[in-house]
């Protein structure tokens, strides 16, 4: 926390010029170690202005953090013949893998429709699906489910409230991500708002990479797939060769 | 303890994976199969993506196999011969079940074919082997001395082949296609085939119950090496840390469970292995029957 104090401090002595977000990351880059188990990251920063503060209507802060994005089928299935059969299917062309909003009220009060739509905001305008096909009416329910299924993987968030704002001009709020995430370059996203009207925006990135033995492992896997598997092989016939050998020394001796 | 795994991407706890690997090498010793038919279905519900369940699965195998196998070369209960035999028909039946496999996976539909599979074939299975072991335990009890009964065209047919620590002197024509059949469908459900094999080679090729294990073990190593050099080499999606660790507790397990297993009887044996394998096709029924919970599902594109 003293380095967020600090970087205020050296914040309020710039000169300002118009209603401009200035972010800081409690974190350039998430690691993903061996022992990786879900990360948070602190988002932190402050409104530089040249004229005094407006306080009608209240300004107020919405952030979002973005996985990289994928397409992803999502399957239905029905029952045919007594057995549940995946029927059809709804190809979302771009869905980010992970992807947290949050704000200082509450979601109505905090953006428009209108700009939300605007700047795909929310979770649902953050999923881009154009593609269903015709013979399926309602593709609505396919995205829903998407929606559905990652939240209750933790993957996708909405923290109503979370970002604290003080004097309307310091925030701060801190976004958790599970141990499921995936690598890529993740965009965070900050919106200042007045009466649901986006005032200002300021975007960062943040790294999420494997290091080290993941890393490594990663890479090998994909630049030298033989040399991986008959490492994998070599592995399992020593372990199994080890075990058995032990076990003989173990009951001779 | 959590661990993150590098290509499943996800991280799950060391000692459940440990655990696991453990369970699976007890019953692949005592039983001779590979336990892949167990493992991949538990893989799937921990979390981890089903296609490198069903690739890692295998690696994992051919480690218990190892282990297994080294157990019961010291007992003199393998019929390399006879496995030799097998593995040649079990290599040309997985390249051919690889085959198939893609053939399927354009067609869509694949995940419902391998669960209809498992169903089908773990039900049958386990089925005629519960009958079959109930019927022979109950001739030993009453004292009656069991018949070999299997002369019939298993035996008149050509390239007669003498398999001596099987004590059977047969055509080398059913091993190979026992092996190639079991390569199919061991590379279309991912697993290594034992829970077919053993049954095979009991019923249909009459080797005694005693080399059975050993000879399956034997065979079960080169076909599940050769599938994980596929996937790794095709679809990069063996998990190497995620084997280590359940291969650890597998090898371990695999000694215990070949210990243990000769201290049954063959009956026994055969009933323990026909009720684990009934219990787990009526789970994956019941998932194909009942409504799941979930209506829609994830899939990459």
């Amino acid at each position: 926390m003293r380095a967020v104090w600090l970087f205020v401090l050296l914040l309020a002595a710039l000169p300002a010029r118009a209603e401009e977000i200035v972010m800081g990351l409690s974190k350039d880059n998430v690691s993903i170690s061996t022992d990786f188990d879900g990360s948070e990251i602190l988002i932190f920063g402050a409104v530089k202005r040249e004229d005094p503060i407006r306080t009608e209507p209240p300004l107020q802060v919405v952030l979002t953090v973005a996985g990289p994005k994928t397409p992803v089928t999502v399957w239905r299935k029905e029952r045919r013949l007594g057995i549940w059969v995946n029927t059809e299917a709804v190809e979302v062309d771009a869905a980010p893998s992970f992807y947290a909003v949050a704000t200082s009220v509450p979601w109505r009060e905090a953006i428009s429709a209108v700009e939300d739509l605007r700047h795909e905001v929310s979770i649902p305008r953050a999923i881009r699906s154009v593609g269903a096909p015709m013979e399926i009416e309602d593709a609505q329910v396919f995205t829903d489910a998407l929606i559905r299924i990652r939240e209750r993987a933790g993957l996708y968030q909405l923290h109503e409230g979370i970002v604290t704002l003080t004097e309307s001009t310091l925030f701060d709020a801190a976004i958790s991500m599970p141990a499921n995430i995936t690598e890529g370059r993740y965009t965070i996203r900050v919106f200042l708002t007045r009466d649901g009207a986006v005032v200002a925006r300021h975007s960062s990135v943040i790294e999420v990479r494997k290091v080290g033995l993941e890393r490594w492992l990663f890479t090998l896997s994909r630049n030298e797939p033989l040399l991986y598997g008959l490492m994998s092989v070599a592995a399992a016939v020593l372990a199994g060769w080890g075990a058995s050998a032990a076990f003989r020394a173990l009951r001779s001796g | 303890m959590q661990i993150y795994l590098p290509i499943a991407e996800v991280s799950v706890n060391v000692f459940l994976l440990f655990g696991l690997g453990g369970l699976v090498g007890v019953l692949s010793g005592m039983f001779g199969v590979g336990g892949g038919f167990l493992i991949t279905p538990l893989l799937f519900f921990l979390g981890i993506p089903p296609a490198v369940a069903v690739a890692t699965g295998a690696n994992q195998i051919v480690a218990s196999s190892v282990s297994g196998v080294l157990a019961h070369l010291a007992r003199k209960s393998v019929d390399l011969r006879m496995g030799v035999v097998l593995l040649v028909g079990g290599l040309v039946g997985s390249g051919v079940g690889v085959w198939i496999f893609t053939l399927l996976k354009d067609m869509g539909q694949v995940d419902l074919l391998v669960r209809l599979c498992y169903v089908v074939f773990l039900g049958v299975i386990g089925g005629l082997m519960f009958a079959e072991s109930l019927r022979a335990l109950f001739r030993t009890r009453r004292g009656g001395a069991p018949k070999r009964r299997h002369h019939s065209w298993v035996h008149g047919l050509p390239f007669k082949m003498r398999f001596r620590t099987s004590g059977l002197y047969i055509s080398a024509i059913p091993p190979l296609l026992v092996g190639m059949s079991v390569g199919v469908l061991a590379a279309i459900m991912g697993v290594g085939g034992g829970f077919i094999m053993v049954p095979a080679m009991i019923y249909l090729l009459g080797m005694p119950t005693r080399v059975v294990v050993g000879t399956s073990l034997f065979q079960i190593i080169f076909v599940t090496a050769f599938t994980t050099m596929l996937h790794a080499a095709t679809s990069y999606t063996v998990d190497i840390l995620l084997a280590l660790i359940l291969l650890v507790g597998g090898v371990l397990g695999a000694q215990v469970g070949a210990a243990f297993g000769t201290r049954l009887k063959a009956e026994q044996l055969r009933i323990l292995l026909a009720s684990l394998v009934l219990l787990v096709c009526g789970k994956l029924a019941l998932d194909l029957f009942l409504t799941p919970v979930e209506l829609f599902e994830l899939g990459a594109s």
